[in-house]
């Protein structure tokens, strides 16, 4: 702080206060809307006090879904996109670590080759290759099923080129180290490596925790039975009638849901959830 | 416990020659240093005898055995790493452990030589910290108590020192000496310190950059009798002065451009007429009568270290040529002006100015 | 950048990399090449005739005006979204990093939009935002702006901006946070000294040396408001009403699975992709320079 100057710092506190303000309203009305009955809503404008229907819409939705919109149980799609959201980074990071570890602690013939196949990957979302992707995956017949959800986002290089900027960080003397002790480079990999990764491994679980909870496009393609909907999915399906047919009630409740996991992940997590931020964007 | 053996060693980086034939057999017990100017190759000597790097050419032998083609673990060498290269994530004991584990051993004998090696070197206080609670100088413990479990017949240590303050490294140089009488371990010591060499070493090799092989010798050998002018100036601090002349006089006196003219005190008529580079050390000279004198350097300027004093001169008539530093005695020191000097005989070197050589009488 | 140390095996390192690649071939590399090939392709939507006709779709695309429309209104959208993203982030942020008490509180409160859903996230503004029951056009009403972006394009147009900004300021703030932490304090001081005020201050050293998160940030909030807005887009408002939302990911969804004409929506994809290559290498490039001072 060089000056103090209060007038600068009474806007400051105005403007931040005003963000916080911008950036809580959704969800605040969100969360009014899911303790509120479907007619109460429907009047224009809507109370912004929370009503009394909170344990009755959450009990609803989680149960039996939405009926007019006729989606599946909420609990259903929270149980689909955990596991989503759990398995695409913990096999990420498998895998990563492994080639991470290869092309950085041995010389092959193609390590190079293999080094830049998997920097492209980084350039291009699933987004772009979405309608072969389908083909691929409707032909190994792995439509509406986890892994046809899954496979396909694990396959980008994020997670390989942060653990190949960490290993290069790793003095050369420890792996040496380990070769005069007698380690094997599976046992160094195991006993030094792996550990010296922690904090790596828990930053990137969750940006990928986050990453594949929220999925969109894909899960949109790949599932067409209720009963392999995500959460995020469902909720886009349950407003698909329009406003007439939509219970906005049941609606944001599933969308307080939702937002629960990542949000808890978010704010428990937080210093490795900047921490992975910051270093998967390097 | 076994000698190593290096026969004529040579390695290549690509087209980049780094070690240039270098023989050396090194018996059971010794302690060896290998010393030279940063980048001169003696760290990949090191690491070639470890079996972190391949041998280009030559052979490289532990006991009887040659062990080229053998991977480190299978040499039964232990190495102890400029940056102690510990494992930031394990505790003191199980730092030391690791190699013993892998080997398979059993928890007794690993707790039983942990335990030893703690005490020798005073660590058993420690065994249960990470290394980075730990000083600089206890870490380099833990680096060396590493080695000491795994019993090896050679210890290789890669610039240990370095990295610690000055008081430290002189603590540690009297513990290693003590260590070393201790275990008998046949030890390869890589140093870019010359001080560290002289007081550590059996037998020294002292390497110039591309790798060769400049003199291998004892301390005194080295010191007394330098073999070439980069051993005679990369030993002793300040460095041998080298003064190049003819011998004149029939080979009684040193001549050179400028007036430059050195009495030798030993006359050396074999090599009437030849030039030459003269070495004396510093610390051999010695203030005498004008009339006794053979050099009279005029001063330039007195470095004051206490009792001694560091004084620097020129010979000839520019001040810049022939320059000379002589180690005196504060008392005899003089301000300015011409400085009468004179040297023994077994003090006087003589080398070829092409290619350094020592040049006997 | 090579390491000293490697480890000597014959098989081991292909197969540690062996999983990665078998997931990277069958899920990128082929799929990606297939919408290569799928491009040059005329295809009946069954799969019973298959045409090779070279370039043609690309040149059609060009040609058409719903395609250039897309192009525009996505240029206009990524505009929108990062400049405001980046204009409000970098406020919020100069300012959070004023402050000395209550920082941190701040900081979490305004960071975890970043764990929203994109489509979640459209779900909440339309909600807000509808004509009939939202909140916000009732108010907008109270001051005489009739809201309706079913049937307005431009308002459909803010609508999706709105979201994705609310979106993408957490994201940004936090870069901005970093960046602004890791000018030296020196500097600043330095420049007070100087005699010069904060607005100054601002303007002329910290924006500067705030170039590079800011150039990283505009070339990540193109490449969100491209890709990762799809979710806002098909849930707010699926590309209406008629075209005015429709950017150009959206159309690649829409005439592939809605209309089924693979081959424009596979020439559409690969044209995405060159877009995508060329901001990462234009990224890449800037950064290389950035190393040098």
């Amino acid at each position: 702080m060089v000056e103090r100057r209060p007038a600068l710092d009474f806007l400051a506190y105005a403007i931040l206060t005003l963000g916080v303000v911008v950036v809580a309203l959704p969800i605040y009305v969100t969360f009014v809307a899911s303790t509120q009955t479907l007619d109460q809503i429907l009047e224009v404008p809507m109370s912004l006090v929370p009503g009394s229907e909170l344990l009755a819409n959450y009990k609803a939705v989680l149960t039996s879904g939405s009926e007019r919109a006729a989606s599946a149980p909420v609990g259903r799609m929270m149980l689909v996109s955990l596991v989503v959201a759990l398995v695409v980074p913990a096999g990420k990071i498998i895998i990563s670590l492994l080639s991470a570890f290869a092309i950085v602690y041995f010389r092959f013939p193609g390590r190079m080759f293999f080094f830049w196949m998997i920097f492209i990957t980084l350039m291009l979302p699933v987004e772009v290759r979405i309608v072969p992707t389908y083909e691929v995956i409707a032909r190994m017949n792995l439509l509406n099923t986890f892994p046809g959800l899954i496979l396909p986002l694990v396959a980008s290089a994020t997670a390989t080129f942060l653990f190949r900027q960490f290993f290069m960080t790793i003095p050369d003397e420890l792996a040496e180290a380990a070769r005069i002790d007698g380690a094997g480079p599976m046992r160094f990999f195991w006993d030094v490596v792996m550990p010296l990764s922690r904090t790596n491994m828990a930053a990137l679980f969750v940006i990928l925790f986050i990453y594949g909870w929220n999925q969109y496009l894909w899960p949109l393609l790949v599932t067409t039975e209720e009963s392999m909907y995500t959460v995020v999915i469902g909720i886009r399906r349950m407003i698909a009638g329009g406003d007439a047919a939509t219970e906005w009630n049941l609606v944001m409740a599933t969308a307080m849901l939702a937002m629960l996991p990542p949000a808890l992940v978010v704010l428990l997590m937080q210093r490795w959830f900047i921490k992975g931020l910051v270093e998967t964007e390097k | 416990m076994a000698g190593v053996s290096i026969r004529n060693v040579y390695k290549s980086f690509g087209p980049v020659k780094v070690i240039q034939g270098i023989s050396m057999d090194i018996a059971d017990g010794e302690f060896v240093v290998m010393v030279g100017p940063s980048g001169c190759g003696k760290s990949t000597l090191l690491r070639m005898v470890a079996g972190l790097e391949n041998v280009t050419s030559g052979e490289i032998a532990i006991g009887e055995r040659v062990v080229n083609d053998l991977e480190p673990k299978d040499r039964d060498i232990a190495m102890v790493f400029q940056n102690y290269a510990l494992y930031p994530h394990m505790s003191v004991f199980d730092n030391m452990a690791y190699g013993l584990k892998i080997q398979r051993r059993p928890k007794a004998d690993i707790e039983a030589r942990v335990q030893r090696a703690a005490e020798i070197l005073e660590l058993t206080k420690f065994l249960k910290r990470r290394p980075r609670e730990l000083s600089g100088g206890q870490r380099q413990r833990v680096a060396m108590g590493r080695a000491l479990v795994r019993e090896p017949k050679v210890f290789l240590f890669d610039e240990p020192l370095s990295n610690l303050d000055a008081k430290l490294r002189v603590q540690m140089r009297s513990e290693l000496q003590a260590l070393h009488q201790r275990l008998r371990t046949t030890t390869i010591y890589v140093t870019h310190d010359q001080v560290e060499a002289m007081t550590l070493a059996h037998r020294m090799l002292v390497m110039s950059t591309g790798g060769k092989t400049e003199q291998i010798g004892a301390p005194l050998e080295v010191y007394n009798r330098p073999a070439t002018t980069f051993v005679a100036g990369f030993i002793g601090s300040p460095p041998m002065n080298l003064i190049p002349g003819r011998i004149a006089e029939g080979g009684r006196a040193l001549a050179a451009e400028g007036g430059v003219h050195v009495r030798l005190p030993e006359a050396r008529g074999s090599l009437e007429g030849r030039n030459v580079l003269l070495g004396v050390r510093p610390e051999h000279f010695e203030t005498c009568e004008p009339g006794a004198a053979l050099l009279n350097p005029d001063i330039d300027f007195i470095e004051l270290l206490g009792s001694d004093s560091l004084v620097y001169g020129h010979l000839g008539a520019d001040k810049s040529s022939a320059r000379v530093a002589a180690r005196l005695h504060t008392s005899v020191v003089a301000k300015a002006g011409r400085l009468p000097l004179r040297f023994d005989a077994q003090h006087m070197h003589l080398f070829e100015p092409e290619g350094g050589k020592r040049l006997e009488a | 950048m090579e390491k000293r140390v490697v480890f000597r095996s014959r098989w081991l390192p292909y197969a540690l990399v062996a999983p990665q690649l078998a997931i990277t071939i069958a899920f990128f590399f082929w799929p990606a090449s297939q919408a290569l090939y799928q491009s040059l392709l005329l295809q009946d939507p069954f799969g019973t005739s298959v045409q090779f006709v070279g370039l043609e779709n690309f040149q059609y695309l060009f040609r058409d005006e719903g395609y250039r429309a897309s192009f525009r209104i996505t240029a206009v959208y990524s505009a929108l979204v990062a400049g405001i993203g980046i204009a409000l982030s970098l406020l919020l942020a100069v300012m959070a990093d004023h402050i000395i008490r209550g920082a941190l509180a701040f900081r979490t409160l305004l960071i975890w939009p970043y764990a929203v859903a994109p489509a979640v996230a459209g779900v909440l503004w339309v909600f807000l935002f509808s004509p009939s029951i939202g909140i916000l056009p009732f108010w907008l009403a109270r001051i005489g702006i009739t809201w309706n972006h079913l049937l307005d394009g431009n308002q459909a147009m803010t609508l999706v901006v709105i979201a994705a900004v609310w979106k993408q300021v957490s994201y940004n703030f936090l870069f901005f946070i970093a960046g602004l932490q890791s000018i030296p304090k020196s500097l600043i001081e330095a420049a007070a000294i100087d005699g010069a005020g904060p607005m100054r201050r601002f303007w002329t050293i910290v924006f500067p040396l705030l170039s590079p998160t800011t150039f990283f940030l505009l070339v990540v909030n193109i490449v969100f408001a491209f890709f990762d807005t799809f979710g806002i887009i098909d849930s707010a408002t699926q590309g209406g009403p008629g075209q005015s939302t429709t950017v150009l990911v959206y159309k690649v969804y829409q005439d592939g699975f809605k209309g089924l004409d693979l081959g424009s929506s596979a020439a559409q994809s690969v044209i995405l992709m060159a877009i995508v290559i060329g901001l990462t290498v234009v990224q890449f490039r800037y950064i290389e320079r950035k190393v040098q001072y």
